[in-house]
């Protein structure tokens, strides 16, 4: 019998598979493009919740400041009225943060980042799908203590902090390959989504007031950097006091602060040159980005602000479907 | 190749010196040292049945080390099975249930006590795996062929011919090396006197072996203290020799491989198992919609653009691969790749239509193929098994139900199966019917009393029923891994081990009886500088 193999045999050695494991699927490449979307939603919506708590217990009662607005940021007024009838503290902060039926929710973002993730988990470095494993369990275990006030900061802190436990396990051990770039266009195209939507609503407010806010102006403004952490940052950038345009100019273009417009679409730019056929994608991002330096941001009031910021949320949405059509849609790859 | 001692008798040295001991002897160590089994193990009794730890309050051979181990632990068994558990959420080894209110994902059941094997004794099985899988591939790619096996008759033509998993467009087919099933996953369970028996051979879409791994990475990290003096053998090669088994079958040599696992996709049972391989092996997990077949030719859609595939280890049902050659209703399938892989153009793993040689009734003629194949006697036996088509057996199977437990010929995870000795006479009149009425479909074999392994439930140790799933590669290098998966039924009693019917599992230790010596002196989670012998 010579057919009888020695189970001692070496396997025969293989060319590197390094070359072949730079291919990603279309399907893999759009699953990895929300995952990172989802993610950065989720620490977002965890970070408006705990700095509009924050403002809400600092200004009194008569300040009028109220719930829904964070409906707005969130993009989910609507679906919220559907479900309650008022915006009230714990029923608005229940509905961002815990409600699972609320696709929009941080518990929901968890969700679907992780089953995305497991769907493409060959992709992600072991470790990193465990730690996104993790904040799943940890926040179905302990969502009840995010809606309480008293341990609502410290519960949405502490999920900002392991969502960056995320995002360092995925900087510190993912190879730079295509679906990294999915990965960081996903993120950063959600966060630039997420601070237009910040100015759009809050800062909106602010500049279009009736005079009953002068005097927490200051805090005001501080929360709407805060909102999307900026407030340390935009201190070294500018000093001291905090006024209107300069939190509006730094949270739209300041090229060095992360979660600024500008550093997002140079970020999505970047990745995207990493990846193959990107002209389409990248017309859409340079689009946005020229429109982003040619808007006079001093002469605009509250009204031109809302309208520039449709504008750029129209770019982000563009920006989209170009990618959506140039990378994940395969019916239109096989015609290529 | 004829082997000393009676087929199968795979334990046969240790125990034709040693008789087992009798009630009377129980408790009287060899050396004299009688370990007591204390705390959780307090009581522990398998009763007539072999254990495959324990030989009375003796340890088994290969188990001396693995048992001081364990013994010294007392009450801290449960807190490393806690950790266990742990581990299993935290890394997210899971499988999922079908169920009426929809699909759960379910945390993999996980035996924190092992499952320890001898080198001498897996030695043989590993030959006897191998001996197996050379059979059946040459008995495959006979049936696809000539069919000298059918002409000869060693194998009934009808058996064949009224076989739901023989594929019409496979014949004529010539996949690489002549192998057809690349990747089997054969159940071996061991009889009260200790005869190991394969009970069947998965030779379709076999699953398991990822679990088989991450079982071992979870008792790495509880049992992490004694690994390495227990000179336990290492499995983690699997994944690299697939990956190699796979490789050698593309039609571009010289070209790096492109290899995908083409999976049902999330919602299937072994979804997991399909990632996780993909990713030790650097793969790319694929569903149906991301395959494309143009001009006979596999392509992939990829971000940049279509992209050739060489090699499809495919965890999707023959039936459902091709909607142009099988079911037209499929949607997990690649139209066309059936076209690509008779013409040459892409390997499928298993090739489809291996199949056929996974069929219960074909099973009982396995040891007559190894004969005729081989030219010689099965090294592993056969369960024995009454074929009801054939009106002398049924006969016998029909007159003694109430002993035998009847199985379909080709259901797998434990479905459809008739317990005999369990079952009313009104389910045995009903038994007999179907027979009957389809006894093509039938087999019958005689209840085995399983082995059992000492087994954590319910804080105490108990002896569960178990049997073991290894992995058999082949094609260009054969393969056997060492040990396999262990699957323990975790009702008292059940002989049931299938996950999706509340079956556990546990980590399979091969364990060198020869080299592996704890020492006598300190307990194993004290000082470790000594525990490694001189000698």
């Amino acid at each position: 019998m010579t057919a009888r193999p020695d189970t001692a045999d070496e396997p025969p050695t293989e060319s590197d598979p390094e070359e072949v494991a730079t291919m990603l699927l279309s399907r893999v490449a759009e699953n990895i493009y929300w995952a990172g979307r989802y993610l950065e939603r989720a620490e977002a919506t965890a970070r408006l919740v705990k700095t509009h708590t924050e403002l809400y217990v600092d200004l009194p009662l008569s300040a009028g400041v109220g719930w829904a607005p964070l409906l707005v940021v969130t993009g989910s007024h609507d679906a919220y009225q559907a479900a309650y009838a008022h915006a009230r503290e714990d029923e608005v902060v229940a509905f961002l943060v815990t409600d699972n039926s609320h696709t929009g929710s941080v518990v929901a973002s968890i969700g679907q980042a992780r089953s995305n993730l497991r769907a493409t988990r060959a992709m992600l470095p072991r470790r990193t799908w465990e730690i996104v494993n993790e904040l799943h369990h940890h926040v179905a275990d302990t969502g009840h203590r995010a809606v309480d006030r008293r341990t609502r900061l410290s519960w949405n802190e502490d999920l900002i902090r392991r969502c960056h436990l995320v995002s360092g396990s995925i900087n510190a051990t993912m190879s730079r390959d295509d679906a990294f770039s999915f990965l960081e266009i996903g993120r950063m195209i959600e966060r630039a989504d997420m601070t237009t939507r910040v100015l759009d609503v809050q800062a909106g407010i602010l500049m279009g007031d009736d005079g009953h806010l002068d005097p927490y102006a200051d805090l005001t403004w501080m929360a709407v950097l805060s909102s999307v952490g900026a407030e340390q940052m935009f201190r070294r950038a500018m000093g001291g006091a905090v006024n209107g345009p300069d939190a509006v100019r730094f949270l739209l273009r300041d090229t060095s602060f992360p979660r600024s417009v500008e550093h997002c679409l140079i970020e999505v730019s970047r990745w995207l040159l990493e990846l193959p056929h990107q002209e389409r994608p990248m017309a859409g991002c340079a689009a946005v980005q020229r429109s982003l330096d040619a808007v006079e941001l001093d002469a605009l009031d509250a009204d031109g602000l809302h309208d520039f910021v449709d504008e750029l949320q129209v770019g982000f949405a563009e920006l989209h479907e170009l990618l959506t059509g140039t990378y994940f849609l395969s019916e239109e790859l096989a015609a290529t | 190749m004829t082997r000393p001692g009676q087929p199968g008798d795979i334990d046969g040295a240790s125990r034709s010196t040693r008789p087992r001991a009798t009630h009377a002897t129980r408790g009287a160590h060899r050396n004299g040292s009688t370990p007591t089994l204390a705390g959780p193990w307090a009581g522990y009794d398998s009763g007539d049945g072999w254990d495959e730890m324990l030989d009375g309050a003796t340890p088994r051979p290969a188990c001396t080390g693995v048992m001081r181990y364990l013994g010294a632990l007392g009450d801290e068994l449960l807190e490393r099975q806690q950790a266990a558990e742990l581990a299993i959420r935290s890394m997210g080894v899971s499988f999922t249930v079908y169920s009426e209110a929809g699909n759960i994902d379910r945390a993999w059941p996980f035996d924190v006590i092992p499952r320890v094997i001898s080198t001498t004794e897996w030695r043989r099985t590993s030959e006897g795996l191998l001996q197996r899988l050379a059979a059946l591939n040459l008995f495959v790619d006979d049936l696809y062929g000539d069919a000298k096996v059918l002409d000869d008759g060693i194998v009934p033509r009808e058996i064949i011919e009224a076989s739901p998993n023989f594929r019409e467009a496979c014949v004529g087919a010539r996949p690489a090396f002549g192998t057809w099933a690349h990747i089997c996953g054969s159940d071996l369970v061991r009889d009260a006197d200790g005869t190991v028996y394969v009970l069947e051979d998965n030779l379709r879409v076999p699953s398991g072996v990822s679990y088989m791994l991450e079982n071992r990475q979870i008792s790495k990290r509880v049992f992490a203290d004694v690994f390495r003096d227990l000179d336990i053998h290492p499995i983690d090669g699997y994944p690299t020799r697939l990956r190699s088994t796979l490789a050698a079958l593309s039609p571009r040599p010289g070209e790096p491989p492109v290899i995908v696992v083409l999976t049902p996709g999330i919602y299937n049972s072994a979804y997991f198992e399909h990632a996780f391989l993909a990713q030790q092996m650097g793969a790319h997990l694929v569903e149906g919609g991301d395959l494309v077949v143009d001009d006979d030719v596999v392509h992939m859609r990829t971000v940049g653009g279509l992209v050739r595939v060489d090699v499809v280890y495919r965890r999707v049902d023959d039936l459902f691969l091709d909607p142009e050659v099988f079911r037209p209703d499929s949607t997990l399938g690649v139209p066309g790749i059936m076209r690509a892989w008779r013409a040459g153009n892409v390997a499928i793993a298993n090739a489809p239509g291996a199949g056929v040689a996974d069929d219960k009734v074909v099973y009982a003629y396995v040891p007559e193929l190894i004969r005729y194949y081989l030219g010689e006697d099965a090294l592993i036996p056969n369960v024995e098994t009454f074929v009801c088509l054939d009106d002398a057996q049924r006969s016998h199977v029909l007159a003694n139900l109430e002993e035998l437990v009847v199985k379909p010929a080709n259901e797998s995870g434990g479905y459809g199966l008739f317990m005999g000795p369990s079952s009313t006479e009104a389910q045995q009149e009903e038994m007999r019917d179907t027979i009957e009425a389809d006894p093509r479909n039938w087999i019958a074999q005689p209840a085995l009393a399983l082995s059992t392994s000492p087994t954590l439930c319910d804080g105490q140790v108990a002896p569960r029923h178990i049997d073991l799933r290894p992995f058999v590669l082949s094609g260009a290098h054969p393969y056997v891994t060492n040990g396999g998966l262990t699957r323990v039924a975790l009702r008292e009693g059940s002989l049931i081990v299938n996950s999706s019917q509340g079956g556990g599992s546990k980590d399979t230790w091969i364990v060198d009886p020869d080299v592996v010596r704890l020492p006598d002196g300190p307990p194993p989670h004290a000082e470790r500088a000594t525990n490694r012998p001189s000698a």
